[in-house]
């Protein structure tokens, strides 16, 4: 199954390269990894989705938290969560086509960012299937991708929660069960691919 | 020689304190020495050369005795046998390039068995880091997955941050090997040392570091209603410097236990409640206690692939409870009933006071009843039948020493002879590679037990293969004047691989037949005095020799040359299903295979 883990990394030189290599030891792939800045200056924010066994994940959990650097580990999947991808897509279009593009963009709520003479850029925001959603469509529609890039997941618990980060400023809300690790857990964690609605 | 003659700790002149109470200007290099003595370290193993001699030069103002090696992966090993016979951080030293990557075997040992270490390198200078330069190699990516972090330094304003970081992490929670890579240009310019300001973060125990009442509850409740509880003592006991803790543990329930090849001087041997050692060459009655027990409370041990055998087919009938430092552990090769994540011996002490006493007497005497005639007879009384066998000379050489030495083994069928057949009953007494099983550890690890315990007698038990990987450490022997007495069981073979060949290869010795030189004359060679017996009824004597002269002995002992090590769990196979012993075998009991 596919995990998302959310790790509060140090923004130091070499610490990514940290996080991809025990991905890489314990023989797991990565689908998409995020990297960006947090509410505090220093501290970056790591989203990982990778795919391993259910099982696996309280042990992923705690080797990322063995490595120096690593301020704390969530794993979102596991809870209620928001999880975003963006993706952008040029998709070559003419002045025929244009209308439908326009159309089918309404209908996934993508926007229109960029408009040449022989193509056109869409920017997306959703769920990972709403994203493959669109590219369906357009695949079975016969339009041609020119290119896509997209983000990789980010996530964000729902509710108040906190992080160890928060917890500093003084929320003091637990939010990792010892028994995570004590016990084996089989909860049924949430379909990923589940639409979030796109409020 | 005198030209050459070492600058001695004596000539060595000890930094002004002062530099320790007031912040005070200092080149990098001098910076490393003095961060190193405020850590309390007096002994360093390394190898001088480019990108690290402004160290070496700033070497002669501080009270540290260095130990030249001969490779730098002897100054690993060497860090680590001294870390595992004191417990205290091992420190090993390199130039940059070929200096460092010679280190890499002994840092993925000490990763593999948790050892606290810290490796220093020198590094090129940080204007042509990244080009290429004469021995620049970046050894902080190559040692990433075998370091419990490492650093790269390169302003020396760093250095002693990074050195008291170093430590810290070394030895806190599960130890284990740090690198910190230092640019030339870093030792050699100037900053102020301030050794308080560069005191690292507290440890930060993981968040699940505490065992919560529940788990506790449930441990003691699994405690109580067993029938057929086993022990399994790993090395986290002595980490956590917990043996009163498991000791007090297994009597008052009456548990037996079982250790593993490194937990094996955890609990003494010569304790009635101590079944031996478990797995792939583990007793029979041992692995058959653990196969039939009802409940396995395993205490800082990882569940190793050479202690479960195949893991579907392990411990069956048994709750687990899994005592352990590290989180990443629980669960990892074996699926437990109560985790208890944390210090071992604060968690036993938060049991015991709960713990009942019970009678463990039926279930002590069905183990009893499992040795019947399979358990080794004392080897001493069988007859000589003219034939040199390894147990022969390791239950000697126990004999002889009463069992006080520190063995230091290297990786083969004598190690596993060693383990079998030398009781030991103190603490931290053998010292061999376990996780990692690195040829070549045995002499110089056995050198770095004997600098951290100048006062205890010293043995190297390594056979002729991997003693060939490791020996110009004879010399470093000679230069440092140690007394390490070394025993090679000379068979003439890669006996452990020619075991596998014999018994899944269909005798294909394929490359494992070895010529060695005459490793008394090598000895010689190197001023060491050294003898061959191929006799049973030399040893005793031999060894007693080797005991009374006063520098470093070598016995080279010409052993039974097609020997194997019984029992013997086949990769895969159950853990109850083993090779046992044949019959021809004079050593052994009946053999049933089972």
């Amino acid at each position: 199954m596919l995990h998302t883990f959310v790790a509060l990394v140090e923004d130091k030189t070499g610490l990514l390269a940290r996080v991809t290599s025990l991905f890489r030891r314990l023989n797991v792939n990565i689908i998409s990894l995020t990297v960006g800045g947090t509410e505090t200056v220093g501290v970056s924010r790591t989203t990982i989705v990778a795919e391993a066994a259910e099982d696996r994940a309280p042990r992923i959990m705690a080797s990322l938290y063995k490595l120096e650097g690593v301020l704390d580990v969530d794993d979102v999947g596991r809870h209620s969560a928001v999880i975003r991808e963006l993706a952008m897509l040029k998709i070559a279009a003419n002045q025929n086509t244009r209308s439908d593009l326009f159309q089918l963009a309404e209908v996934f709520r993508a926007r229109i960012v960029d408009l040449a003479p022989e193509s056109m850029m869409m920017e997306i925001t959703g769920s990972a299937s709403k994203i493959e959603g669109l590219v369906q469509i357009l695949v079975q529609g016969n339009y041609r991708i020119l290119e896509m890039a997209r983000t990789g997941r980010m996530a964000m618990r729902r509710g108040h929660h906190a992080s160890s980060v928060l917890e500093a400023l003084g929320d003091t809300t637990p939010r990792v069960d010892p028994k995570t690790f004590s016990k084996v857990l089989r909860h049924e964690a949430p379909d990923l691919f589940e639409d979030e609605h796109h409020a | 020689m005198d030209k050459r003659k070492k600058i001695t700790d004596t000539h060595r002149n000890s930094p002004d304190t002062a530099i320790y109470t007031q912040p005070t200007p200092l080149t990098g290099a001098e910076t490393v020495w003095a961060t190193l003595v405020g850590e309390g370290v007096r002994d360093v193993f390394g190898y001088p050369g480019g990108a690290i001699l402004p160290v070496y030069d700033a070497l002669r103002k501080f009270p540290i005795r260095h130990i030249l090696v001969r490779h730098e992966q002897g100054a690993s090993h060497m860090a680590d046998g001294y870390a595992r016979a004191s417990g205290r951080v091992g420190v090993a030293m390199a130039t940059s390039g070929p200096g460092a990557t010679n280190l890499v075997t002994g840092i993925a040992t000490a990763m593999l068995d948790s050892i606290p270490m810290v490796c220093i390198t020198g590094q090129v200078s940080s204007k042509v880091l990244g080009t290429d330069a004469f021995q620049e190699v970046d050894i902080t990516g190559i040692t990433l997955p075998i370091t419990k972090h490492n650093f790269l330094v390169r302003r020396t304003e760093d250095i002693a941050p990074a050195l008291r970081e170093a430590f810290r992490i070394a030895q806190s929670g599960r130890p284990g090997p740090v690198l910190v890579d230092i640019t030339k240009d870093a030792q050699q310019n100037t900053a102020v040392f301030d050794f308080a300001a560069a005191a690292p973060q507290p440890y930060r125990p993981h968040p699940m570091l505490s065992a919560d009442s529940t788990s506790i509850r449930e441990a003691l409740e699994l405690l109580r209603t067993a029938k057929r509880p086993v022990i399994l003592a790993g090395q986290g006991i002595l980490h956590s410097g917990a043996m009163e803790q498991v000791r007090a543990l297994a009597e008052r329930t009456q548990i037996p236990v079982a250790c593993t090849l490194l937990g094996l001087t955890a609990f003494p041997a010569s304790h009635p409640l101590n079944l031996g050692m478990m797995g792939m060459h583990g007793e029979s009655w041992v692995n058959h206690a653990i196969q039939q027990a009802d409940l396995l409370i395993a205490c800082g041990m990882r569940f190793d692939d050479r202690v479960t055998g195949s893991l579907s087919t392990y411990a069956p009938n048994a709750k687990k409870i899994h005592i352990e430092i590290d989180p990443a552990e629980i669960n990892k090769n074996v699926h437990v009933d109560v985790g208890l994540i944390g210090d071992l011996k604060e968690i036993l002490e938060t049991l015991l006071p709960r713990l009942p006493g019970r009678d463990g007497t039926a279930w002590l005497h069905a183990i009893s009843a499992m040795k019947g005639d399979a358990s080794v007879h004392d080897i001493q009384q069988l007859p000589d039948n003219g034939h040199l066998y390894a147990a022969h000379v390791i239950n000697d050489i126990w004999r002889v020493t009463n069992g006080n030495a520190i063995v230091v083994t290297d990786v083969g069928q004598h190690q596993m002879w060693e383990a079998q057949y030398y009781k030991h009953d103190s603490p931290r007494s053998l010292i061999t590679s376990g996780g990692l099983g690195t040829m070549g550890f045995a002499l110089p690890a056995a050198i770095g037990a004997k600098i951290a315990c100048p006062e205890k007698e010293v043995w190297v038990i390594a056979g002729d293969g991997g003693f060939q990987m490791t020996s110009p450490e004879l010399a470093t022997i000679v230069q440092e004047q140690l007394k390490i007495n070394i025993a090679i069981v000379n068979n003439g073979y890669l006996g452990m691989v020619r075991q596998w060949q014999e018994t899944f290869y269909e005798k294909n010795y394929e490359c494992t037949p070895l010529i060695s030189p005459d490793f008394v004359k090598l000895a010689d060679a190197h001023g060491i005095r050294g003898t061959h017996v191929n006799r049973r009824a030399d040893v005793i004597s031999t060894v007693e020799t080797a005991r009374q002269n006063p520098g470093a002995f070598l016995i080279d002992f010409h052993v039974e040359q097609e020997d194997s090590v019984y029992p013997m769990i086949a990769p895969g196979a159950a853990l109850h299903e083993m090779i046992r012993r044949p019959k021809h075998n004079p050593l052994v009991e009946t053999a049933t295979e089972e």
